[in-house]
């Protein structure tokens, strides 16, 4: 297993780390059982993400991949980081091993709890396929 | 600095053992069935090196097997006795829940052939109970086959104790003592052992070596069919200069064991007292009955991973029984063999010395952990979850 010069840059000096006291939108998916919880925070202005704050706990994946999906979406319309799927965040870290895919997953979920967050606190309809029920994470593990 | 810590995986080939291998790798390159001189020279080189582990064990030459590592002596020693109790309607074996893979998915594969498996609790301190063992062992019973020390926590099991039990009993008794020989005094006269499993690159000698050590009167069934070699039971042209390189690195670590526990032992309590002031650690395994360079302290919050590439990056390398680590579902089998919940498994580091580590490197190590610790919680949102909730007690 080896992680991609990209990964590790992420890893080693992670963007958008830390927490917004006054968000719009907070989600957080993964649990402590499987080793990996992301917590991500959105500020949203006139349907624009304007600021993205993360807080994970996990693996150097897990802190790659939250750094490069609020990387992704910061400054784009919510409607656009709703799209933002895991196989783009693992495309722009240049890739990520099999067993470690599951965390390009955990990212898309947790931007997408952070917009339902939102939409929710903000009485915004929406679409509920577009939030699928939490999928445990296990299911996205690979084995070796 | 560069500081290597994870002398448990893997330790640095001595000086002594490179030099007593460079001939073999040279000049004497003949094959040791051969009859010629440099077919004899390489055959007194293995017959040398035989007399040396045997020696280190109190054993018979006779009863020296060498292997390609502690893997193949386990699967070897167990699938072997297994197959020879078979024929005597013996099908139970039993061990301990926290040995390592090479006996576990041998043991596993058993099962599947219809033998049945006890696997002993290990209990928080990571010490297997005699008691246990007496109590487990049946008419039906093949083998007893529990780890010397432990792997990952270093626990040093009672093993002549356990032998003592196992030959009352009249059950054959197999050790594996991958992470002990070498670091520990091992006799298997003294500490009632049958078969024994060793490894050549934990204690300082070349890796892809092993050997297995089979009392006289156990008729292992042969391992590779060919050949005369390891008398017709391992068929294949002898690697010389391995098998040269792992004798002299055990008689080089048994000639210093002493002293170099005793400087190990120092530099390992001190690790452990230094990482220890680290808030919300634990040390996992037993204090005292532990391997002298073995330290293993799970912090809460932070996962291991991430903890030991961190550290990579300041130069120290290290290992972790996180599951991103062991590159599967759930963390370390060992650490919750001793009953770490899950999530401070994940956060397990495991650190372990040689006799050439320093203090000066393990203060470096205890003066980096804690600001990457501290790194690692303030983006934890589980460390913030621990801290609420010890705030609301």
């Amino acid at each position: 297993m080896e992680y991609s010069e990209k990964v590790m840059e992420h890893f080693a000096r992670p963007h958008n780390v830390g927490k917004i006291e006054d968000a719009d939108g907070v989600g957080e998916v993964g649990n402590a059982k499987c080793g990996d919880i992301m917590k991500m925070y959105i500020k949203v202005d006139d349907g624009i993400i304007t600021d993205v704050k993360f807080n994970t706990y996990g693996c150097a994946s897990a802190i790659a991949t939250s750094s490069m999906a609020t990387d992704m979406i910061k400054g784009k319309p919510v409607s656009e980081a709703l799209k933002l799927t895991n196989q783009a965040v693992v495309e722009a870290l240049d890739g990520l091993p099999a067993v470690k895919i599951h965390c390009s997953v955990l990212a898309e979920e947790a931007i997408k709890a952070a917009v339902k967050d939102y939409y929710d606190k903000n009485g915004i309809e929406y679409d509920p396929a577009l939030f699928k029920e939490d999928s445990c994470h296990y299911e996205h593990h690979h084995a070796q | 600095m560069q500081v290597y810590a994870d002398n448990a995986a893997t330790t640095k080939l001595s000086k002594t053992a490179l030099d007593a291998m460079m001939p073999y790798l040279t000049d004497i390159y003949g094959n040791a069935s051969s009859l010629y001189r440099i077919g004899q020279e390489a055959h007194h080189g293995v017959q040398a090196a035989r007399e040396k582990i045997a020696k280190a064990l109190n054993a018979q030459t006779s009863e020296i097997y060498f292997t390609s590592g502690g893997s193949e002596a386990d699967n070897w020693a167990i699938k072997g006795v297994a197959e020879l109790m078979a024929k005597k309607g013996k099908k139970h074996i039993i061990t301990s829940s926290f040995e390592h893979h090479a006996v576990l998915h041998t043991v596993k594969r058993l099962e599947e052939q219809g033998f049945e498996i006890t696997y002993l609790p290990v209990y928080e301190n990571g010490i297997v109970h005699v008691q246990d063992v007496r109590d487990a062992i049946r008419e039906d019973t093949a083998l007893v086959t529990i780890m010397y020390a432990n792997n990952e926590i270093g626990t040093i099991q009672p093993i002549p104790e356990i032998g003592a039990v196992c030959h009352e009993k009249g059950v054959l008794f197999h050790t594996d003592a991958v992470q002990a020989a070498g670091h520990v005094p091992l006799d298997v006269k003294a500490q009632n052992i049958d078969l024994l499993s060793m490894s050549a690159h934990k204690f300082h000698g070349p890796k892809g070596i092993g050997a297995l050590y089979c009392k006289q009167g156990v008729r292992l069934p042969n391992l590779i069919e060919g050949g005369a070699q390891e008398r017709g039971r391992r068929a294949g042209t002898e690697s010389v200069y391995a098998m040269v390189g792992m004798a002299a690195a055990l008689e080089e670590s048994c000639a210093h064991m002493e002293e170099n526990a005793a400087k190990m032992r120092k530099l390992r309590d001190r690790l452990i007292d230094g990482l220890l002031k680290i808030e919300a650690s634990h040390l996992n395994g037993d204090r005292q009955n532990r391997l002298p360079g073995n330290v293993n302290v799970s912090f809460e919050g932070v996962e291991g991973e991430s903890l030991l590439l961190y550290l990579d990056m300041k130069g120290v390398s290290a290992s972790s029984g996180s599951a991103c680590t062991s590159g599967s579902l759930d963390p370390s089998h060992v650490l919750l063999a001793i009953g770490l919940p899950h999530e401070i498994a994940h956060g397990s580091l495991r650190l372990s010395l040689c006799e050439s580590n320093t203090e000066e490197e393990v203060d470096y190590i205890i003066a980096c952990v804690p600001e990457i610790i501290e790194r690692l919680r303030s983006m934890s949102p589980l460390w913030e979850r621990i801290q609420k909730e010890r705030g609301n007690q």
